[in-house]
């Protein structure tokens, strides 16, 4: 069990996928401006994630490699991700709509997140075992939705300061996620 | 021909990738360690776009609407793979460095809002110069950004590896200021570029009377 929890700190504090392997970034400043929204994408973050990784795990360890096709990977992915993202949308709109309600608009998003692929990717490339890959993806989409909400309810407060003309907008944004990004990295050489 | 030149300049100023649009931020963010980093990645995802925005416009009779998102990502997916292989094959040096984020070129929002806003509509000559202006704007922005932390960061210009370490053009005693190459230097260099950037449109749009 220590090693998981090694490895969920890891995730979501010292390599946060947002803030320091860069992964998600558009989301990340585009549905920052209100705490609704950034609860809403990072709750449909973790929820895609967590079975993305799992998904694409299985896929490439009982299609892609048997069938020695492992260059596809990219295209196989990507189509698994889009496929998902369709399916799971239409299930949590029969089954429980008031999740739909919540997460409704957010999911069709998802599917260009760079940070499923992302972590799709990583979990093959750094050759961790099933269980290892579904807590990794886990981990890493509530280090998504940790630094999304921090960063909106910053952005919240801009709203009742003054900020120079030029850095009206996204160019403020930037710099305080990377105020963000480095109090994150004063988490480094925790693990 | 006047048309033309227009679809690829706008690329170059008026909706110039990072910075007008705001998309593709996470290549612009993570690679732009080194200037040819940042061109390398750049002239990737040119390579991606140019060849994506033409077969989309090429084939923008057949694609049944309720099925274009799906089949846009197919076809960026495949030239994805193409620039995948033939930079493992012919920079693998650079293949190396930029690892993850060739792959997930195909999640960069400018290949597909390209496609979905601008080839799937015009004929495949107007999607080509489109495709080119973007790219060309995309790649010269991770040029700028990336030879700007690398110059802060490094005190070199142009560094690839040990045999081509580029130039040093800063003063000997110059301190490298290594928070530039960090992962905070990045989102700050972008945010006061982009900043400076807004800065110029003011003015311009001042000394034009409000034109």
């Amino acid at each position: 069990m220590g090693e998981f929890l090694l490895l969920m700190i890891s995730a979501i504090l010292v390599n946060n996928i947002l803030l320091i392997r860069f992964l998600g970034n558009c989301p990340f400043l585009g549905v920052s401006k209100s705490m609704d929204t950034a609860t809403g994408m990072g709750m449909a973050v973790i929820f895609v994630l967590t079975l993305a990784g799992m998904i694409t795990w299985l896929v490439h360890h009982y299609i892609l490699v048997p069938l020695d096709l492992t260059y596809l990977r990219t295209i196989a992915f990507i189509l698994v991700i889009a496929t998902l993202v369709q399916f799971v949308e239409m299930v949590i709109q029969k089954t429980a709509p008031p999740l739909y309600e919540a997460l409704g608009i957010y999911l069709p998003l998802i599917t260009t997140n760079c940070a499923v692929l992302g972590v799709a990717i990583i979990n093959v490339d750094e050759g961790y075992d099933l269980i290892t890959a579904i807590f990794f993806s886990f981990a890493s989409a509530c280090g998504f939705a940790l630094a999304l909400v921090l960063m909106a309810g910053m952005r919240e407060r801009f709203a009742l300061v003054e900020i120079p003309k030029a850095f009206e907008g996204t160019a403020i944004g930037l710099i305080t996620a990377g105020l963000i990004a480095l109090a994150f990295s004063g988490f480094m050489g925790l693990v | 021909m006047a048309s033309l030149r227009a679809e690829f300049t706008k690329g170059l100023w008026q909706s110039l990738p990072p910075f007008r649009l705001v998309l593709g931020l996470c290549p612009t963010l993570a690679v732009t360690t080194t200037g040819i980093n940042g061109m390398g990645m750049g002239l990737a995802t040119t390579f991606v776009l140019i060849f994506s925005n033409l077969f989309v416009s090429l084939l923008r009779r057949f694609i049944p609407t309720q099925v274009r998102i799906a089949s846009f990502i197919v076809i960026i997916a495949s030239f994805v793979v193409i620039v995948e292989l033939l930079m493992q094959a012919y920079f693998y040096q650079l293949f190396t460095v930029l690892g993850i984020f060739i792959p997930l070129i195909v999640v960069n929002c400018i290949i597909l809002g390209r496609a979905e806003a601008f080839a799937s509509k015009n004929n495949p000559i107007r999607s080509l110069a489109d495709g080119m202006g973007i790219g060309l704007g995309f790649t010269l922005s991770l040029l700028v950004l990336g030879s700007i932390r690398e110059l802060l960061g490094a005190g070199t210009l142009l560094y690839y590896d040990a045999a081509r370490p580029g130039f040093h053009i800063m003063w000997a005693s110059f301190e490298p200021f290594a928070f530039m190459l960090k992962p905070p230097g990045a989102f700050v260099a972008l945010g006061i570029l982009l900043a400076f950037m807004n800065l110029i449109s003011q003015i311009q749009a001042q000394r034009g009377g409000g034109r």
